[in-house]
């Protein structure tokens, strides 16, 4: 009886040794998938190195929360202004394509070009916030959030990871460093902040633990 | 030179292209409707339509407007019947009036794009519209009545 109980269970063994390691597979692959994302996309250009990356997240951090980026980046439906990030006076709203609604669209004070003198309207050819469906809000993110947040095509504007590259030079992006007189450039020149903005996404973009 | 298309006239300007519009509207052309309230685009005296969007004159050069379609509060209707203008008239909403043509400019955005505008919808289209007189209840009863008359037709 006893010989024909042990022939009985050690399938069982087998069987349920089997599962257990099967489940842990299926579950670490559910936890990796965001690495899965960023390394499918083009894996010959993604060395990964997490403590780099994080290292040139926290520059990019640092601009990204500087009130010339911030500012058209904000937790509500109305812009911020200045260098102490105000709302923005006259309060023009978001819209559903973030250009302003009514009388108050964007365009409709800010100019193609800076204009002369203090206190005017900075100006670009392209001057809006991001859409209502995909805020992009930058206010109030710690680095862990905005890094995700960032390199997650759902909540990035639908980019890729090389448009993610590309997207430091958008003509925009750029207009933060070339706002007129009287707001203070971000803390990294351009160059720089590319420099770290390439390194933080080819380093395999990862998120800072807070 | 610069060609203009304002209030549906051709003219031919000879100004520099970085010219505020303004200026262009009321020294060049003659139009003084349009006033100049701060030189800044924080008041909204200066309003007037390009390509039907409400821009800010004082700080919009001509350039921009180069072949491209003007339309000033003189142009606002053939003859003065705008609902907003009707709805002004009824109400007596002006008082010193300097500020009205932007009001009326601004205003005609936002029924046009809204037919039946509420309290908030007119917060959100006039906020950039100051007035020293403080005639802000009668704006606002007259944004009321003209998208009624719209909407009576």
């Amino acid at each position: 009886m006893k010989q024909h109980t042990e022939r009985y269970l050690l399938p069982v063994k087998t069987i349920s040794v089997l599962a257990v390691i099967l489940s842990v597979i299926v579950f670490m692959s559910f936890s990796f998938k965001n690495e899965t994302t960023i390394s499918s996309l083009k894996s010959d250009t993604i060395n990964k190195d997490s403590i780099e990356s994080v290292k040139a997240f926290m520059d990019v951090y640092k601009v990204l929360m500087s009130p010339r980026c911030m500012n058209c980046h904000p937790s509500g439906d109305v812009p911020l202004q200045g260098d102490d990030s105000h709302i923005h006076t006259m309060l023009p709203q978001r819209g559903k394509d973030g250009k302003g609604i009514y009388a108050m669209k964007c365009m409709n004070c800010h100019q193609p070009t800076n204009l002369e003198g203090l206190n005017k309207p900075p100006g670009n050819p392209n001057w809006h916030l991001p859409p209502s469906n995909m805020k992009m809000v930058f206010e109030g993110r710690t680095p862990n959030q905005l890094a995700k947040q960032i390199i997650n095509p759902k909540t990035n504007g639908n980019k890729t990871l090389q448009q993610l590259i590309e997207h430091a030079d958008d003509g925009l992006v750029k207009a933060g460093w070339d706002m007129g007189e009287g707001r203070t450039a971000p803390p990294l020149s351009h160059e720089e902040f590319k420099k770290a903005w390439i390194t933080w996404i080819k380093t395999g973009a990862y998120a800072p633990k807070q | 030179m610069i060609t203009l298309n304002i209030n549906k006239k051709t003219f031919n300007v000879d100004v520099d292209p970085e010219t505020p519009l303004l200026w262009v509207l009321r020294d060049t052309i003659g139009l003084v409707g349009t006033k100049y309230g701060c030189g800044m685009a924080q008041c909204g005296a200066c309003v007037v339509h390009l390509n039907g969007e409400a821009v800010r004159s004082c700080v919009t050069k001509v350039s921009r407007a180069a072949g491209q379609k003007v339309v000033t509060i003189e142009g606002l209707s053939e003859k003065n019947d705008h609902p907003l203008q009707k709805a002004w008239i009824e109400l007596d909403v002006p008082q010193c009036g300097y500020c009205q043509s932007g009001q009326i400019m601004s205003a005609a955005v936002l029924i046009r794009e809204n037919k039946n505008p509420t309290e908030k919808d007119i917060d959100a289209a006039m906020n950039g519209n100051i007035c020293r007189c403080g005639t802000y209840l009668r704006i606002r009863k007259a944004i009321q009545l003209a998208a009624e008359i719209q909407r009576k037709g």
